[in-house]
């Protein structure tokens, strides 16, 4: 049965367009078929993340307002032939999007794909709150820094409150994903660490991203930092993240870049 | 091993500034979720009250609460018009929380 997966935080820059193009990468290299969906209406960026930005020719509020049809819209990515990628609109604004036209596209995609990925816009207004309306998973993207900690605290709030699964009394799961992480930081108490976090947001860590130069060199040549650089640090926590959302339980570990170093064990588990 | 890092780095670890200040915080917006339309509902019960007896201008009710350490306080600021007590005068409601009914000050 497909599952839908919201990729999420509120606040901005933390890294949830990277994070979406990353895990989507990776559960395609699985064999799964995946849809990773750009809500960010007005500022599209998934497209440039995935190297697909060319490629646009029809995008999500088309397909919403009837002008396209959800094939038309839907890029297969050149390197996975089982990932596409759905596009948002560059040029309307967010108030595009309807509750409804979202409910149908979301519906359909059901039926086509594995997993449908959301790439959710920072904030809490529509295009966020449409983001996570359908979402039966939730990753929240949560840097080590106290606003970034208190959005996702917001978030947390909203999926318990405003989606559909929380209206009919269900929960959707929540796994938190902590992006720009450096542990040597953290040891030195710079840096809020991944036990403070996970105490205050009382929520399931799915993994620990390491701060890392691979990122911005993936997304420079517009390749998920998964398949540009798939031996590199954050590519090896984004497949662990991705095992663990497939239900494996793989041992929580902080990769790191230089060789000789340790990994850090931190010995937790993945709820 | 932290304290030892600290020591030789010289430097004081901000992290559990960060932790307790994160605490505090959510601690309050959490309970504050859903209380604008907890304020309103106030609102709109005590303008009701209170215009039963006295003639009102509802954009001169005020609600407010402040949430503390320790207790919150629930501000009602209600002008009356001059008139209808012969000199000017403004009476403030505030309720203690955890006392049943409203004191007058």
């Amino acid at each position: 049965m497909a599952k839908v997966l919201v990729v999420t935080s509120g606040k901005g820059g933390v890294g949830k367009t990277t994070s979406t193009a990353a895990l989507g990468a990776a559960l395609a290299q699985t064999g799964e078929k995946v849809v990773v969906i750009d809500f960010d209406v007005g500022l599209r960026n998934l497209d440039l993340v995935m190297g697909a930005e060319r490629r646009v020719v029809f995008d999500l509020i088309n397909v919403v307002q009837g002008v396209a049809k959800l094939s038309q819209a839907l890029i297969r990515d050149k390197r996975l032939e089982n990932l596409w990628l759905l596009p948002a609109s560059q040029t309307r604004d967010k108030d595009a999007l309807t509750d409804e036209g979202v409910g149908n596209i979301i519906a359909d995609l059901r039926t086509k794909f594995d997993w449908i990925l959301c790439d959710s816009p920072a904030g809490i207004e529509r295009g966020a709150t449409l983001a996570m309306r359908y979402a039966d998973e939730a990753v929240i993207v949560t840097n080590p820094e106290v606003s970034s900690v208190r959005d996702s605290d917001r978030i947390i709030g909203m999926l318990d409150s405003k989606t559909v699964k929380a209206e009919k009394g269900e929960r959707v799961a929540k796994h938190i994903l902590i992006t720009r992480y450096d542990s040597a930081r953290a040891l030195r108490g710079e840096m809020l660490s991944i036990e403070d976090i996970l105490e205050i947001l009382a929520t399931p860590l799915l993994g620990i991203i390491p701060e890392s130069q691979d990122v911005l060199r993936a997304s420079n040549v517009g390749s998920p930092v998964t398949l540009n650089n798939a031996s590199s640090a954050p590519a090896r926590a984004y497949i662990d993240a991705v095992r663990r959302l497939m239900g494996e339980t793989v041992t929580m570990m902080v990769p790191v870049e230089r060789k000789g170093l340790m990994n850090r064990l931190l010995g937790r588990r993945a709820a | 091993m932290i304290s030892l890092l600290r020591l030789i780095s010289g430097r004081t670890a901000s992290a559990p500034v960060a932790r307790e200040r994160l605490q505090i915080l959510l601690a309050h917006e959490r309970g504050l979720r859903g209380q604008p339309e907890l304020l309103e509902l106030l609102r709109a019960e005590i303008l009701a009250a209170v215009s039963r007896h006295v003639v009102l201008d509802p954009e001169k009710v005020v609600v407010r609460m402040e949430r503390g350490k320790q207790v919150s306080t629930l501000e009602v600021d209600i002008e009356v018009p001059n008139d209808l007590f012969g000199s000017s005068r403004k009476r403030r409601v505030t309720p203690d929380r955890h006392a049943p009914s409203a004191r007058a000050s």
